[in-house]
Order: C-alpha cells, then structure tokens, then sequence
C-alpha cells in the first residue's frame, strides 16, 4: 500500500515535470498549427543555462531558475521571428522537417560544447532529503516540484482567463481568422506566448536535471513524451495537458516499477488506442 | 507537371508519355554499374546506398506521391530486416525465398496499420506512425528470447545466392543482388506511379475532399499504397540482413525514419529518383566525414534540413527540373543544338 502511494506520489511530480515541458507546445500549436518539434530543445537551453551557472558561476540553485526561463524565451523568440514564422501556412511535414532539423543541430551543438556526460547539479540542503507522512517517503525536491508547478498552472490559468492578453489568446486558439477579423493582433500574440511556452520549457528542463539527468539526447528523448502529452490532452487545452502530463508521468512511473520489461512499449500502445478513439485529444474539440 | 504539352492532350497521353524512358535515364541506371570497375574498394558501401535507395523509394511511394506523413517508416524495414534474420537464423538462409517472405511480412504489418493510418491526418497522423515506430521498437527490445535484445540477433547466416554466388567480404555479390533488386522494384514504382492509380494518389495529396467528390475513394487507395510501401521497406530491410548477416535494434529506431525522411527530401520527394540521388550524397558523404563523432555528424544533417525546407522546397531534383524548365535554359539549349527546334 505504502509504496503505491510513493509511486502515485513520485509519478505525480514527473507528471508535473512534463506538464511544465509541454504546456508551451500544447498553446502554440493550437494557435498557429505549427509543428514544433523542437521545443525541447529550448527546454534544453534551460538545463545547460542551469547548470552551467551553478557550476562555472556559482550562482545559487533558484537564482539559476528565472535565466533558465529567459535564456530559452529569448532564443526561441529569435528562431521564431527569424524562421518559423516563414513556414506557418505550410504544410505538416515541411514545419516538422525544419524543426527535427533544429534538433539535430541542437543536439549536435550540446554535445561539442558539453559532451555527451550527464550534467551533475547540486541541490541547496533543504531540496535534499525527505520527509516521511505515514509511511510513505516525500522527497523534498519532488514536493518542491510539485508545489512550483501547481502556482505556475495556477498561474497560467488565471492569466488566460482573466487578462485581456488571455482572452485574446483564447480566441486566437478558438478561431484564428475570426480573432484577425476583429482586429486582435495575432501574430503580436503568438509570439509573446511563443516566448512564453519555450520559457516554460526550459524552466521544466532546468528542474528535470534532478529527476532524469541532462545529456544531449534530452531534446529528442523528451520529445516524444511532451508529443504525447499535447496530442493526448488537445491542442490548446491547458486542462488537457495538466491531466495528460499526470497520466502519463503516473503511469510511466508505475509502468517502470511494476513491468520494468515492458514499461514503454504500455505508454505508446495506450497513446496509440487513445488517439484512435479520440483524435483530437482528450480535451481537444478539433484535430 | 514535367510535359506541358502532355497534359492538353488527355490523360492517356499523358500517362503514356510518362512512362517513355528517356535517355538520361538510361544512363543513370548504366552508371550504377561505374562502381564495379571505379572503385572496387567501395562496393559495400555502394550495396547499402542501394539498399537505403531502396528505402527512400517506398516512402516516396506514401509521402511523395499519396502526401502520408510518416516518421515511422523504420518499423517496416526493420520488421523486415527481423523476418530474414529469424528465418536464416532457424535454418532458412535463401536469399530470394527469404526476401519474398520478409516483404509479404511487412506487406501485411502495413496492410494492418493501412486501417489505421487512411483515417488520420494532420498531428493524429505524425504521432501515430511516430508511436508505431517506438512501440515496434520497444516489443524487438523486450522479445529477447526471439530478437535477441539489444545484443543482435546472433547466428545469421544467408546461404549463396542461387546456390552460386556467395556473399564476399567486398561486397561484389552483395552490390549486384541490392543493385538488381532495386531496380526491378524501381520498374514496379515507376509503372504503378504512371498509371491512372498513381495519378489518383496525387490527386489525393493535393485535395483528399475534391477526389472523394468526383468519385475517386481515397481510403481504399491510400490503404493500396501503404501495404505496398512497407512490403517495399521490408525487403529493403531484408536485403540489409541478407548482405551483412547481422541485425540490431538499430534498424527499427527512430534515428533510422529520420535518416530517411532527410535522404527523400535532401533528393526531392514526388520523383522516384529524388530517394536514390539522395542516398548516394547522404552514405556518400557520411562516409567521407565518419573520422569525426558521429555526434556531430547529426549537425550539418540539421542546418541541411533547415536550409532545404527554406531555399529548396523541392529537394535537389526539384531545384535541379526548375533550372531546367526555365525560359533562359530553355533558350541557351536551343541555341547549343540549333537542330532541336522549338515547336
């Protein structure tokens, strides 16, 4: 029983790991239909801005979080500016090639600077250890996650439900022809939560050296779970992706403890039969 | 299209134009054979970019002609790459009957998914085939007892080719029998695309809704060339096992799909040849630079991409035909050979 709940516990906070990783694509790919496949690899710049001002700098654990958030902001605003936006009406696979492209190069670029080592990070003492409630070990860093991811989500929400920014976003995401007609400046918007979303990601890459490491290979391996988290949720849905991401972290998490030989091949054939039943996503009201 | 002409005079003229062979194309094929006699330190290499050529011309079939986005083709090749490495393994090592049954076993695996994939477009579409690749990849993982892990499949051993020809350490054998094998299935995409079939699937690419209203279905037609696809990607997976006589996880990974979704379009996608010219610089040039880590080799690949999404739309073929169309060559030609007058 005790170590159901630690698993329900420790699946939860990599749920909100991924939910922290994802929440970004999930907006901009219901505003733009653009494919982005490489936003982790702006999660990464997260990681390697953490850890290399912790290590090189000195600089203290949380101070190294908001850089970590504007270093991936500023970069991806400047891929977007610079390419993206060249390729929003065209087609799926063009959109996907151009940012598989940019991961590779990513990837590639990582590995010279960094080699292909995991990235060591030293936590502050009190995100070390934990704490034991009835019976079931709490890590503090994974409680810490917790507690931060559930303000950033609280946050979000109620900038997008109650700000005039939000509600532009939201009719952006609804009916983007419609939203231009009444003189919202769309592109104005995208880009802002662009930046935005890519922060958010490497926010959650900077607090995932933790829990699953830092190499090179983060902004492909990632990828597919943060693909699943989108698609499972709905494009667009913040709802959808904080339920997806905790599924999936939950189920991943247990799949690993529970069937360690086939763990993986579970998560891609239930992403499979439920994006059969339902393509649009859980949440999602258009594929 | 290519003939302007063509396409005035009706349809059945059109295709029937298609299918003429021009002579660039004869020597094209004739200079496949160049490396027998060039470089014959260079026929293994030259076996597996006719087997990657191969690969690229059955996702050519579904992403260049029907508009099936799929990043995760590698499931098929390696499907069958896996069927020839189990048969040889238990005792079955001839090449062709292996062939033959590793890509009816993937004919069939596609022919399964086919259902599947002609339901989807768009994101559903990219995460399914994506997914199919990794679940495939993850089932070869966890069937130790039959794959053999992710140690290879030990034990593979093809027999000589028509009890003749074995398979040599330089490749001579192994080039021929991947070199004829392409050629023969290229014959059969070169026939299917130029028929009213393959003149359907391009209308399915270009408005899957208009076809369906003037009466074309496009499922039944989508499924056809999918199950022809992978039962295409399985032999060339077949003949990879076949001519090396070994068999990893690798030829199921998504590393494989991606390397292959370059090679079609770095060649030019929709142009039977764009897959083949694309292997050739792709291997080629991945062979010239394999001194440095194959870490950074993925970083030229990337900035590749990139510029050709941006500055070459249509591949290298595509950029090449648009020189070739245009006004001023068109001119200077006519004026290098007086005797071809323009109508």
């Amino acid at each position: 029983m005790t170590s159901v709940l630690g698993v329900l516990f420790d699946g939860f906070a990599y749920g909100m790991l991924l939910f922290l990783l994802s929440v970004g694509l999930s907006v901009t790919l219901g505003m733009m239909n653009f494919v982005n496949l490489a936003h982790c690899s702006f999660g990464m710049i997260g990681g390697y801005v953490t850890v290399t001002l912790m290590n090189s700098m000195g600089w203290p654990f949380l101070a190294t979080l908001p850089m970590a958030f504007i270093a991936a902001a500023a970069t991806s605003v400047v891929f977007e500016r610079t390419m993206f936006r060249r390729l929003y009406r065209a087609s799926d696979l063009d959109q996907c090639l151009l940012t598989i492209g940019l991961v590779f190069a990513s990837v590639a670029a990582a590995a010279y600077i960094y080699g292909t080592i995991q990235q060591p990070v030293n936590l502050p003492s009190y995100l070390r250890g934990s704490y034991q409630v009835m019976g079931v070990t709490l890590g503090a860093y994974r409680l810490f996650l917790i507690a931060f991811s559930l303000v950033v989500t609280a946050v979000l929400v109620i900038s997008l439900e109650y700000t005039r920014f939000g509600a532009q976003v939201r009719a952006a995401v609804d009916n983007q022809r419609m939203a231009r007609g009444l003189g919202i400046n769309v592109d104005g918007a995208f880009a802002i939560t662009f930046a935005l979303g890519s922060g958010l990601a490497g926010l959650g890459g900077a607090l995932a050296i933790d829990i699953v490491g830092l190499d090179p290979s983060f902004a492909l391996a990632y990828l597919v779970y943060v693909l699943i988290v989108v698609s499972v949720g709905g494009l667009g849905s913040i709802g959808g992706s904080f339920v997806a991401a905790t599924l999936l972290g939950i189920s991943d998490m247990a799949g690993k403890y529970y069937f360690p030989e086939i763990g993986s091949f579970l998560i891609y054939l239930v992403m499979i039969s439920l994006l059969m039943w339902r393509p649009a996503g859980l949440f999602g009201r258009r594929a | 299209m290519t003939s302007t002409d063509g396409a005035l005079a009706g349809p059945q003229q059109y295709l029937r134009a298609q299918q003429r062979w021009r002579a660039i194309e004869i020597v094209f094929w004739l200079s496949l054979l160049l490396p027998f006699v060039v470089t014959p330190n260079y026929l293994v290499l030259a076996s597996q970019v006719a087997i990657t050529a191969l690969f690229a011309l059955s996702l050519d079939l579904i992403l260049g002609y029907a508009g099936i986005v799929s990043l995760g083709h590698a499931a098929f090749f390696g499907f069958g790459a896996y069927t020839a490495g189990i048969l040889s393994k238990h005792g079955w090592g001839e090449p062709l009957t292996g062939l033959l049954i590793s890509g009816f076993a993937a004919g069939l695996l596609g022919y399964l998914m086919s259902f599947i994939i002609a339901r989807f477009r768009h994101l559903a579409l990219i995460m399914i085939t994506l997914g199919f690749g990794f679940l495939l990849l993850e089932l070869a993982n966890s069937l130790g007892w039959l794959t053999g892990g992710a140690d290879g499949l030990q034990g593979v051993k093809t027999w000589p080719l028509l009890g003749m020809f074995k398979f040599d350490l330089w490749g001579v054998t192994s080039y021929w029998y991947s070199l004829i094998v392409l050629f023969i299935l290229f014959l059969v995409c070169r026939r299917l695309i130029n028929s009213p079939f393959g003149l359907s699937l391009r209308g399915i690419r270009e408005n899957a809704v208009r076809m369906r209203a003037v009466g074309a279905e496009s499922r039944a037609h989508l499924q056809k060339i999918y199950t022809i696809s992978a039962a295409i990607a399985g032999i060339a997976g077949a003949l990879l096992t076949q001519t090396t006589d070994t068999v990893s996880l690798g030829v199921l990974n998504f590393e494989r799909s991606a390397d292959v979704l370059v090679i079609l379009i770095l060649g030019g996608a929709g142009r039977l040849y764009g897959g083949i010219i694309g292997a050739i610089i792709f291997l080629v040039a991945r062979d010239q630079f394999s001194g440095i880590n194959p870490q950074y080799w993925y970083f030229p690949i990337g900035v590749l991409l990139v510029v050709v999404v941006l500055f070459l739309p249509n591949g290298i073929l595509g950029g090449l035909a648009q020189i070739v169309e245009s006004e001023r060559w068109q001119r200077w030609t006519a004026n290098l050979t007086p005797w071809r007058k323009k109508p």
